[in-house]
C-alpha cells in the first residue's frame, strides 16, 4: 500500500512560496472533521510584506498592453485546466461535495477566469468614452487601475468565488492581495501554484492564509492599500473594515456572486482630460 | 573598407509544406471540387507555381452555404456563447504556434517581406482572434441592445494585400458574434485560407462553421448573390463593391464593404520631420503600396517642402527591393502582373501630365513582378495620380499654404478610408481630425491596425467598421 | 560654423529652440525596424572585425591599478594571443592618472597607434570647479593622452544655463588644441528626453567637439537605440549644413556582439557609410570585445566557443 507525499501549504508573496514570517500556522479539517492540513497562519509582517510586493509589481502590470493582460490571464486558464483534478479534490474535501458537483464548479470557475481575461481589451469601450463638451474641446474619459486591491474571498463555492474576486480586480492593471477564506484556504494556495508557472510577474497576485478577524483589522488600517473587496466578509467585518479604511478613504465594495463588468470597474478611477482643438 | 553590404538572410522554407494540389474546405473537410477545375497559384517573386487550388462554381458554392446554414442551425447558434469563444481562444493560440509557417506561406503566395509577414500581418492576425474571442459571450455590451442575434450565414470575399490578416478581420467577428461563415480567399493568394482550414480542424471546429472556397470573381458573386447568405462582408476594388450593394437591392441582405483610398498624409510645418520622412515612407512603401488605407498622396506645407523632398529622396535610396523572403527586404514583389500592368498605367500617366517622377536606382530581379519605389512631384489635385488609387509604390506630392487649404485637398477626393496628420501642436492635430472626412486618421504615426480600433471608411470607401466594439454592429442585429 | 551662431547665449538659444522636434514613438519605431536587420556570413565577419577596430577599450574603476590596465593594453593590442588576424582596438579608455602607465604599456605592447583616451572634466559627474576641470584636462594630456572625453555639466543644461555649457567645452577644447581630439558626453540617461539628446548634440558641435558621446557608462540607460539614432541624425544633418563630419561614440550597455552589429547598422543606414570608421565611430565597451572574439571564433571554426578560450584580463 503506497503512501501519498502529503503537501505543505505555505503563503505566496512575490512570486515565492515563504511560510508565515510568525512561524504559525493553523489547522484545518476536512467537512468530515478529519485533518487536512495546516496552513500558514499569516501575520501582520506577512501582510505587510505583500503589500510591498504588489506595489512594486503595480506600474508595470497596468503599463502592459491590456492584450498582453489577457494572453496572461488567458494562459491562468489553460494552467488552472490542467490541474483540475487537484482542484476538484481539494473541494470535495473541504466543501464536502460529491465528485460531480466539485467537477461543476471547477469547470465554472475556470470558465469565469477566461470571461474576465476577454474584458482586459474591453473594458474602455463600455467605460470610457468622448464627452461632447460645448465648447471647442476635445474631452475624453478613460478608465484606470486603482493601484493596490485586497479580496477576502467569500466561503462556498470557495474556488468560483475566489475566481470572482481575482480575476477582475487585476484584468484592469491593478495588483492584489488575496486574504484567503479561513475555513476553505486550499483552492486559493493551489491557484497560487498555477500563477507562479503561468507568466504572471511576482507580486502582481499575492496569497495570505490565516484568521479573517485578524487580516481584517490590518488590512482595513493599512495605508498603503487602495481598495478591498469585502465580499466574504460578515456585516459586522465590513462595518469594521469601512471605519478603518476611512483613514485613506479605500475604495470598500462588496458583490454578490455573479460575475460582472462592475467588479471591474468598480477598482478603477476615471481620468477625463481636455486638450483645445485649434490651428 | 566601407562596405556594408547585407549578405543574403533568408528565411527557411522548409517549415512549410506545400501540397502540390488543394481541395475546398467544406463541412468540416478537403473535398474535391464538384467544377472539377483548378487553377495554380504562383510566388509573385519568382514566378514559380506554389500549388493547385480547387475552382468553386455555383455547385460547390451551394454545398459551402448548406453547410454554412446546417451548422448554423444545428450546432452554432444552439452552442452557449462561451463555448463559441472557447473555439476562437483555440484558434488564436494555434496561429501563434504556428506563426513562422504562416508568415513564410504569407510571404511566398503574396510576395510581401518575410519581416511583414512575421512581424505584422501574422501577430494582428492571431491578435483579433484572441480579442474576438473574448466578446462571443459579451454581446449584450455590443451597442446592440440586450440581447442581439446573429445574422445568420456569412458570405466573406477578401482581397489578396493582407490574406491572413483580411482573414481573420472577417471570420474572428462573425463567429465570435454566432454566425458561420463563407470566406472566398483571393484568386492570387489562397494559400494561407487554406491553411487556416487546418487549423479549424486541429482546433476541433464543429464542421460548417467556417468554409473555404477558393475561386474567382464569377465564385465570389455566386456568394453574393446566392440566397442562403444573410450577410456580406466584402473587402476589395470601390468598383466590385458597388456592384456587390447594387446586385444586394431589394434582399434582406445586410453588407458591409471595405473599399479604395487615396488618403492624404498631411505634413504642416511644424512637423517632427525626420519621423514624419519615416510616416510618409511606411505610408505608401509598407506591403508595397498594396494598401487600401495607404498614404498615397502627400500633402506638405510648401514653405518646408525642399527639405522634406531631400530626406524623403535620402530615406528612399536605403529601401531595399528584392527577395521577399531575405530578413532584410523592406519592399517586396508586386502580387500579380495585371496589378503591375496597372501600376505602370497610371504612374506612366504621371509623366505624360506633367509631373516629375523619381526612383532611387534599384537592381529589380530579372524574375517575378517588381516596381521601385516611386515619387511624383509637382503634382496637382487634377493629375491621375491623384485622383486615381494605384495601389503600388507611388507617392504623389502636393503642397499647401495654410490648414483650411490642406483640409480642402485633403477631403477633395470620392474615397474617405485614412488620413495622416504630422505636427508636434496637438491642437492642430485635432483641428486636423475634427475636419478630414476619414474613417481612420493616423496622428504622427501611419498604417496602425490594432483589434480594438475600428477600422473603415467614409464615402466610396466603404460601409461600416471593423474591429473594436463598432465592429461587432455588423455581425448583429437586435434581439427581442 | 560661425554662420549658424553669433557667440551670443540669446543666439544659441535660438538655433536650439528652431530645431525640429522629436517624435519619441516615431524614433523608437524606427531604431526597432533597423534592429531586425540579418547580418550574416561575410558581412558578418566584416562587422566583428570592424567592431572591434572601433572599441575604446575601457577601464573606469575606482580600483584601478597599474596591473590592471597594463593588462587592458596588452589586449588591446593583441586581443587574441592565438590568432594573430584580429585586429587591434580603437583606444583604451582610462583615467586620467593611469595615462602614463597606458601609454608606457601600449608603446611597450607594439601598440604605438593606439590612442589613449582620458575622460576628464570631473569624469562621471561633472560637479567640480572650471578649475579643477581645466587641470584635469591638462593633467591627461600632459601624460600622454590623445583623446579626451570630457563631460557636460547636465545641471546647468537641465537648467537652461546653455551658454555656460557650450563655453566649458569651448574652453576644453582649446586646451585640446592640435594634440588632442575631444569626445563630448552628453550623458543622455540624465537628459532623458530625445528633443534634449538632439539639442545637447546640436550644442556640443557647435562648442567645436570632435566626437559626441552617449554616456559614461555609469548611469543606464546609456548607449539605446533611439539615443543614437538621434545622435547620427544629428551628425548627417551638421554635415549638410556645415560640411564637417562630427563622430559618434555610444558607451554604456552594448555588452554582445549582437549589440554592436546593431549600432553598425544604425550608422550605416542613418548616418551613411562614411561613419563606418573608427575616425568617426567608437564603441566604449569592455565585457564586449570577448563577446566579439568568441563570435569571431564560432564563424572562423564554425561551432560555438567556450569563455575559457578568450582571456580575462
Amino acid at each position: 500500500m503506497r503512501i501519498d507525499v502529503m503537501k505543505t501549504y505555505k503563503l505566496f508573496i512575490n512570486g515565492q512560496f515563504p511560510r508565515s514570517e510568525s512561524g504559525r500556522v493553523y489547522e484545518i479539517t476536512d467537512s468530515k472533521g478529519k485533518f487536512l492540513a495546516n496552513p500558514a497562519h499569516g501575520s501582520r509582517k506577512d501582510l505587510r510584506d505583500s503589500v510591498v510586493a504588489a506595489r512594486a509589481a503595480q506600474p508595470a502590470w497596468s503599463k502592459a498592453t491590456a492584450y498582453n493582460r489577457g494572453q496572461i490571464l488567458y494562459r491562468v486558464a489553460e494552467i488552472m485546466e490542467g490541474r483540475s483534478e487537484q482542484f476538484i479534490a481539494e473541494l470535495i474535501a473541504q466543501e464536502g461535495l460529491n465528485p460531480s458537483a466539485a467537477k461543476k464548479q471547477v469547470e465554472q470557475a475556470i470558465d469565469t477566469w477566461v470571461w474576465y481575461a476577454g474584458w482586459t481589451d474591453k473594458i474602455s469601450a463600455i467605460s470610457g468614452s468622448t464627452n461632447p463638451v460645448a465648447g471647442p474641446y476635445y474631452n475624453f474619459t478613460i478608465p484606470e487601475a486603482l493601484g493596490v486591491v485586497a479580496v477576502f474571498a467569500d466561503g462556498k463555492p470557495s474556488l468560483l468565488n475566489l475566481v470572482n474576486g481575482l480575476a477582475p480586480v487585476i484584468a484592469s492593471g491593478n495588483s492584489a492581495i488575496l486574504l484567503a477564506h479561513e475555513k476553505y484556504p486550499l483552492s486559493a494556495i493551489t491557484l497560487s501554484e498555477v500563477l507562479a508557472t503561468s507568466d504572471l510577474p511576482a507580486g502582481v497576485i499575492n496569497i495570505i492564509t490565516g484568521k479573517t478577524a485578524e487580516l481584517v483589522s490590518w488590512t482595513g488600517s493599512h495605508m498603503d492599500i487602495d481598495g478591498i473587496d469585502a465580499s466574504g466578509l460578515s456585516s459586522k467585518q465590513l462595518r469594521e473594515v469601512k471605519e478603518l479604511g476611512s483613514e485613506n478613504l479605500k475604495r470598500i465594495h462588496s458583490f454578490d456572486s455573479k460575475r460582472s463588468p462592475l467588479r471591474i470597474t468598480s477598482f478603477m478611477e476615471s481620468k477625463t482630460v481636455w486638450h483645445p482643438v485649434g490651428i | 573598407m566601407n562596405n556594408f553590404e547585407y549578405a543574403p538572410a533568408p528565411e527557411s522554407t522548409a517549415i512549410v509544406d506545400i501540397k502540390s494540389e488543394y481541395g475546398l474546405f467544406i463541412n468540416g473537410k478537403f473535398v474535391a471540387p464538384k467544377s472539377g477545375k483548378r487553377f495554380e497559384t504562383i510566388n509573385p517573386a519568382t514566378q514559380e507555381v506554389l500549388a493547385k487550388v480547387a475552382y468553386a462554381n455555383e455547385s460547390d458554392v451551394n454545398l459551402a452555404v448548406s453547410a454554412a446554414r446546417n451548422a448554423f442551425t444545428k450546432t452554432w447558434s444552439k452552442m452557449p456563447a462561451a463555448e463559441r469563444g472557447k473555439y476562437l481562444f483555440r484558434i488564436a493560440r494555434i496561429l501563434q504556434e504556428r506563426a513562422r509557417e504562416f508568415a513564410v506561406l504569407e510571404t511566398l503566395d503574396n510576395g510581401k517581406p518575410i519581416r511583414e509577414s512575421r512581424d505584422t500581418d501574422i501577430p494582428l492576425a492571431a491578435a483579433h482572434f484572441f480579442y474576438h474571442a473574448g466578446w462571443a459571450d459579451k454581446l449584450e455590451h455590443a451597442g446592440v441592445g440586450n440581447n442581439p442575434k446573429p445574422y445568420g450565414v456569412a458570405g466573406q470575399i477578401i482581397p489578396w494585400n493582407f490574406p491572413m490578416l483580411m482573414l481573420a478581420w472577417k471570420i474572428a467577428p462573425a463567429l465570435a458574434t454566432g454566425n458561420t461563415v463563407v470566406l472566398k480567399p483571393a484568386e492570387t493568394t489562397p494559400l494561407t485560407a487554406l491553411l487556416f482550414a487546418e487549423v479549424c480542424q486541429q482546433a476541433d471546429l464543429p464542421a460548417g462553421v467556417v468554409n473555404i472556397v477558393t475561386g474567382d470573381g464569377t465564385t465570389g458573386s455566386f456568394i453574393v448573390n446566392h440566397p442562403g447568405i444573410d450577410k456580406i462582408a466584402f473587402t476589395g476594388s470601390t468598383g466590385v463593391g458597388k456592384a456587390i450593394a447594387k446586385a444586394v437591392a431589394g434582399t434582406k441582405k445586410s453588407v458591409t464593404l471595405e473599399l479604395g483610398g487615396k488618403a492624404a498624409n498631411i505634413v504642416y510645418e511644424d512637423a517632427p520631420i525626420d519621423e514624419a520622412v519615416e510616416g510618409i515612407v511606411n505610408g505608401i512603401f509598407f506591403n508595397q503600396g498594396h494598401v487600401c488605407c495607404a498614404g498615397s498622396r502627400l500633402l506638405v506645407q510648401e514653405n518646408i517642402q525642399d527639405e522634406l523632398i531631400e530626406k524623403l529622396k535620402r530615406r528612399m535610396s536605403l529601401i531595399r527591393v528584392g527577395n521577399p523572403l531575405d530578413k532584410n527586404t523592406d519592399l517586396g514583389a508586386i502580387n500579380s502582373a495585371s496589378q503591375l500592368a496597372r501600376i505602370k498605367e497610371i504612374a506612366d500617366s504621371g509623366d505624360l501630365e506633367g509631373a516629375q517622377r523619381w526612383s532611387p536606382a534599384c537592381n529589380l530581379p530579372t524574375k517575378g513582378f517588381w516596381y521601385p519605389p516611386t515619387i511624383f512631384t509637382g503634382v496637382s489635385q487634377s493629375h491621375r495620380v491623384a485622383k486615381e488609387e494605384i495601389f503600388g509604390p507611388v507617392l504623389s506630392v502636393l503642397t499647401f499654404r495654410t490648414p483650411a487649404e490642406a483640409i480642402e485637398k485633403a477631403n477633395n477626393t470620392q474615397y474617405g478610408l485614412s488620413a495622416g496628420v504630422w505636427t508636434d501642436k496637438g491642437s492642430k492635430i485635432l483641428w486636423t481630425a475634427q475636419r478630414l472626412r476619414a474613417g481612420v486618421i493616423w496622428a504622427n504615426t501611419f498604417n496602425k491596425f490594432d483589434p480594438t480600433s475600428p477600422f473603415g471608411g467614409y464615402k466610396e470607401s466603404g460601409w461600416g467598421r471593423e474591429g473594436g466594439r463598432h465592429g461587432l454592429a455588423g455581425y448583429l442585429k437586435a434581439g427581442n | 560654423m560661425t554662420n549658424l551662431i553669433d557667440g551670443s547665449e540669446v543666439s544659441l538659444r535660438k538655433f536650439l529652440s528652431n530645431l525640429p522636434p522629436v517624435d519619441q514613438i516615431g524614433a523608437e519605431s524606427r531604431a526597432a525596424t533597423l534592429a531586425t536587420r540579418s547580418i550574416k556570413n561575410e558581412s558578418k565577419n566584416w562587422a566583428i572585425d570592424l567592431a572591434i577596430r572601433m572599441v575604446d577599450l575601457t577601464t573606469l574603476e575606482g580600483a584601478d591599478t597599474p596591473g590592471k590596465v597594463k593588462a587592458l593594453a596588452a589586449k588591446a593590442v593583441r586581443p587574441d594571443p592565438t590568432d594573430p588576424s584580429v585586429p587591434s582596438v580603437g583606444a583604451i579608455c582610462v583615467y586620467n592618472d593611469m595615462v602614463k602607465v597606458a601609454r608606457t604599456a601600449l608603446d611597450e605592447n607594439g601598440g604605438k597607434n593606439i590612442p589613449v583616451a582620458a575622460v576628464a572634466t570631473a569624469f562621471p559627474s561633472g560637479r567640480a570647479s572650471m578649475e579643477v576641470k581645466i587641470q584635469d584636462t591638462k593633467d591627461a594630456i600632459a601624460n600622454g593622452a590623445s583623446e579626451i572625453d570630457m563631460v557636460i555639466d547636465r545641471g546647468a543644461f537641465l537648467s537652461g544655463h546653455l551658454g555656460e555649457v557650450f563655453d566649458e567645452i569651448r574652453t576644453i577644447k582649446d586646451l585640446c588644441g592640435e594634440k588632442a581630439h575631444l569626445k563630448v558626453i552628453l550623458e543622455t540617461g540624465e537628459l532623458v528626453t530625445l528633443d534634449n539628446v538632439r539639442k545637447a548634440s546640436y550644442l556640443a558641435m557647435l562648442a567645436g567637439g570632435d566626437f559626441i558621446k552617449t554616456s559614461t557608462g555609469k548611469v543606464a540607460p546609456a548607449a539605446t537605440a533611439p539615443v543614437v539614432y538621434v545622435m547620427l541624425e544629428a551628425v548627417r544633418d551638421f554635415y549638410a549644413l556645415t560640411g564637417t563630419k562630427i563622430g559618434v561614440k555610444p558607451a554604456g550597455g552594448i555588452r554582445t556582439t549582437k549589440d554592436a552589429i546593431k549600432q553598425l547598422v544604425l550608422v550605416n543606414e542613418v548616418a551613411g557609410p562614411q561613419w563606418l570608421d573608427p575616425s568617426l565611430f567608437r564603441i566604449g565597451a569592455s565585457a564586449l570585445l570577448n563577446d566579439l572574439l568568441m563570435q569571431r571564433m564560432k564563424m572562423r571554426d564554425g561551432y560555438y566557443p567556450s569563455p575559457n578560450y578568450v582571456t580575462l584580463d
